[in-house]
């Protein structure tokens, strides 16, 4: 093994564990519903090649409504699906979609396009 | 801050399923919040946006005549609470108002205007569809562009690679020079959305396809244009045989631009069969969107009669419809006869005869007659709107069977960047040193390539959005992805029996006489005493005196008792129907009456007894006729393997009849309205898989406790709510091409996703080169582009074959 293979599979092997670590264990943009006079949680999430924002907390018990603003045509984000609610609705491009659900349990669910690859975090507290 | 925007309306309440609840936009703040967050959409923080106080919504007008009407939705408005400002413009049909998002909100200020007669809608909410309708199509324009460039650019370049230095024009020393000028706007012009798409997504630490595209020929033309400008950096000696596509001159490494260019044009022709390919998987719902007219012949005071525009239909007014014509919206024919060809929307090809109070529903062509009807469903509220939006929801759904290939999906795309990072470096070490970097990058850019899983995301929707179209043209109203699945894997259905074997209406069959009264005489007796009956039996005696030609008299002294029958006077005589229970208890006792009535019920008919004056008079035969399409379908249910079970409330005698009569053989008779539900539990318990098909209204519960609820014959909001497949027409034929078509569906679906999985399994190890020390085999990424390409477009076009489904 000559010294070029070495850097290749060490540079190979750093390259790899940062993919997986960039894709997989990155926090992405974080923010909280505010609560309108109706008692729901309400945000605005606006869709383009990602959710922004991509993380979203909520409060357990109190309704929620995402309000999903699809700003493309891309097909890869018609579509989002909040599998741990059963939800799954296409948004149509330049127009915004509500999606209402009731967070009955805490914890961190994932929300994600038809394809599971753009995909968001909602956090649900106690 | 006092932004600019346009109202986005929330769209698509559509039924969700779990703890999910529907949305409503009807409170004022909520709708206010949703644009605050608007308005910050723009600056990249569309989080919150509490701090608004003042929001611009365009609403647009019908109904104005003159500008005196616009200044009076003006003044209105403006004196509407939480109104800054309000601005109509009559030319524009157009009013922008200033509002506090905190008093007010866009669905009151169009109630606003409609209490004053003027209609108003959100301007948004249509320009959205014709918005992204031009962005589509723009989309579309520009993808056939930039492939046609690559297309051109890439021949030659493609052309070089292929001849591996034999062909002598090619070998001087200018030639890498000029393949970089002829791949740079490949990567500059036509791929530069991947790479766009891919800069996005890794800013959202997302990866797609764009970032496997850009990646791959990224390095492809990377390592190309340092090979090209400063080959010095590039120590390689080249004399051995270059993998797949070796550059042109051997006296410098080898160069890839035939990857980079190649690659884009195969991709976006992919790209460009498969949009087409995709534009007639909703051919269905754009079919049905165009079946709507777009005016409407309104009969206003005087009698004068006026075209109008669709939306200025209101609910009451009445309407033309001449021969031949589209009829507008739903009503109730007040006038006039015709014969109304409704298959569009429910597949029965025998045109239907409409008199005064046939219902007609909008978007069917009238025949050879005209007619006058009133409007009592509009705009979305008509059946076709419901029908539509069924549709897209359904479209909108996946199957539980597409949950793996999402879950696969979305750890595929960084791990298949790992595999090829992978591939690169056990080449780099593995190949001899003289050809290393080469066999490294080929196997990194094909694996990328490959690996794209645009076919395994294509499976499922493309399925599911063509099979619930094809149902739809033929009033199969299939909920989604989930009721598809679950109707293919029936083993059991429960038929109700009236209304779904039977018509549902009752009709006397027979008329049969003991006594003073001949059978005329019985039959004008009985109907004259029950004209005012809103019994169904009652109805079925009058219908038939009627149609008889029998002159009814006037009944006085009406008196009816339920579960027994009724009383009155008729032209001075005591006219008694019912069943044996009240004529029992009357004291009328006729053994000859008894047997004819046993006769009766023996043959699935209800007997009717009357008496007049006390004495026994006759016996009228009742029966729901049996639709004459039902014993062919229920024989088509069996040859599907499914058990067939009917379901009434009838006594079981008569159940039983009707039952041999369809070759039903199973009966479950006598279940009351409450507990059908309970028996469809009871089967499930026992392990079948039911479908229960009924008419939707009174057996909602049962429809529901169903895996698959059928609901047939109607249109009905109730009834598209509590069933998953809805059939528009009253054959039960339809139940038969409904669970044939989820069958066909879920078929296809499986194809897709096997040959999607096969593909991406079978194809990444090929392009990593695995096979490569057994058969010598090394993909090259121009073929794993090709192959990438032809995936995707295979898939959608297994899902059109169910276009052809016969139904």
């Amino acid at each position: 093994m000559d010294t070029s293979e070495i850097i290749v599979l060490v540079a190979g092997i750093a390259l790899i564990a940062f993919v997986l670590w960039y894709f997989f264990a990155g926090e992405g943009v974080r923010a909280a519903a505010s609560v309108t006079a109706a008692g729901a949680q309400r945000l605005r999430v606006l869709v383009k090649g990602g959710y922004t924002p991509d993380v979203i907390v909520v409060k357990r018990g109190a309704p929620v409504e995402l309000d999903f603003y699809r700003d493309e045509t891309n097909s890869c984000t018609e579509q989002v699906v909040f599998g741990d609610f059963g939800i799954s609705r296409m948004l149509p491009a330049f127009k915004t979609t509500r999606i209402g659900f009731t967070p009955e349990r805490a914890g961190t669910f994932t929300f994600n396009c038809g394809m599971n690859m753009v995909r968001g975090k909602l956090i649900v507290e106690d | 801050m006092n932004t600019t925007i346009t109202r986005e309306p929330a769209t698509g309440e559509a039924s969700i399923g779990g703890a999910a609840t529907s949305a409503t936009n009807d409170a004022p703040a909520a709708t206010a919040a949703t644009h605050a967050a608007h308005a910050n959409a723009d600056t990249d923080a569309p989080a919150n946006g509490g701090a608004n106080n003042s929001e611009r919504v365009d609403l647009s007008l019908t109904g104005m005549t003159c500008n005196a009407c616009a200044r009076r939705i003006e003044r209105r408005l403006t004196n509407a609470g939480g109104v800054r400002s309000a601005n109509v413009n009559f030319a524009t049909a157009r009013a922008t108002v200033e509002y506090d998002p905190r008093a007010t909100a866009p669905s009151r200020l169009i109630g606003t205007v409609e209490e004053i007669g003027y209609g108003a809608s959100d301007a948004a909410e249509a320009g959205a569809a014709e918005r992204e309708q031009e962005a589509a199509r723009e989309e579309q324009t520009q993808l056939r562009r930039r492939f046609l460039v690559a297309a051109v650019l890439s021949a030659p370049v493609l052309l070089v690679a292929m001849s591996h230095g034999r062909i002598e024009m090619f070998n001087v020393s200018w030639i890498n020079p000029a393949q970089l000028v002829l791949t740079l706007p490949v990567i500059s012009y036509s791929g530069w959305p991947f790479y766009q798409g891919a800069w996005v997504a890794l800013k959202h630490r997302a990866a797609d396809m764009n970032t496997l595209i850009a990646t791959g020929t990224g390095a492809a033309f990377i390592y190309s244009l340092v090979v090209t400008v400063a080959p010095q950096l590039v120590v390689a000696d080249h004399s051995a045989t270059m993998p797949g596509m070796s550059g042109g001159v051997m006296t410098v490494a080898p160069v890839y631009f035939e990857a980079a260019s190649v690659i884009i044009a195969l991709i976006l022709l992919g790209r460009l069969l498969e949009a087409r390919a995709r534009g007639k998987t909703s051919d269905a719902i754009k079919r049905l969107m165009g079946l709507q007219p777009r005016t409407a012949r309104v009969v206003r005071e005087g009698g004068r009669e006026v075209d109008v525009p669709i939306e200025e239909v209101g609910v009451g007014d009445v309407l033309v419809v001449r021969p031949g014509e589209r009829i507008p919206v739903d009503g109730v024919v007040t006038e006039g006869a015709s014969a109304v060809n409704e298959s569009m929307l429910t597949g029965e090809s025998m045109p239907i005869e409409k008199t005064a109070g046939a219902e007609v529903i909008g978007a069917t062509i009238n025949g050879t007659g005209s007619f006058k009807f009133r409007a009592t469903k509009i705009g979305s509220e008509t059946v076709l709107q419901q029908i539509v939006r069924m549709v897209e929801q359904a479209q909108g759904q996946r199957a539980p069977i597409a949950r793996l290939a999402d879950v696969v999906s979305g750890y595929f795309t960084p791990i298949v960047i790992c595999i090829a990072i992978a591939a690169f470096v056990v080449w780099f070490i593995a190949a001899p040193v003289e050809s290393r970097l080469s066999y490294a990058l080929v196997s990194f850019v094909s694996v990328l390539i490959i690996a794209c899983p645009c076919a395994l995301g294509l499976a499922t929707p493309t399925a599911v959005m063509v099979g619930t179209g094809r149902g739809a043209e033929h009033g199969i109203l299939v909920k989604g992805g989930e009721a598809l699945e679950t109707a293919h894997r029936l083993t059991t259905i429960v038929l109700d029996k009236t209304g779904t074997l039977t018509k549902g209406q009752p009709v006397v069959t027979d008329v049969s006489a003991v006594g003073a009264f001949d059978e005329d005489e019985l039959l004008r007796l009985a109907a004259s005493a029950e004209r005012g009956s809103e019994h169904p039996l009652g109805e079925a005696i009058v219908r038939r005196a009627q149609e008889r030609g029998l002159t009814l008299a006037n009944a006085s002294a009406f008196n009816a008792r339920a579960g027994h029958g009724v009383e009155a006077e008729v032209g001075g005589r005591r006219v008694l129907l019912g069943n044996l229970k009240l004529m029992t208890e009357r004291g009328v006792e006729s053994k000859d009456l008894r047997e004819r009535a046993d006769a009766l019920t023996e043959a699935g008919r209800t007997a009717v007894y009357v008496a007049v004056d006390g004495a026994a008079a006759g016996v009228l035969g009742v029966a729901d006729e049996i639709k004459a399409d039902s014993k062919a379908a229920v024989g088509a249910l069996r040859k599907l393997g499914l058990e067939v079970v009917m379901l009434t409330g009838d006594n079981r005698r008569t159940a039983e009849a009707v039952a041999r009569e369809v070759g039903i053989t199973r009966v479950l008779a006598e279940v009351l309205p409450e507990g059908k539900a309970a028996e469809v539990k009871k089967l499930q318990a026992a392990g079948q898989r039911v479908a229960m098909v009924g008419d939707g209204i009174n057996d909602a519960p049962a429809l529901a406790q169903a895996d698959t609820g059928i609901a047939i014959g109607t249109g009905t909001d109730v009834a598209i709510e509590a069933s998953d497949i809805t059939l528009i027409r009253g054959s039960l034929h339809g139940v038969v091409t409904a669970i044939a078509l989820s069958r066909q569906t879920i078929k296809v679906i499986r194809q897709n996703l096997f040959w999607a999985f096969v593909y991406n399994t079978l194809g990444i190890p090929l392009a990593a080169g695995a096979l490569y020390p057994f058969t010598g085999w090394l993909l090259s990424p121009v073929v794993a582009s090709a192959a990438m390409a032809l995936s995707s477009v295979s898939v959608v076009a297994n899902s059109l074959r169910l276009r052809r489904f016969r139904l």
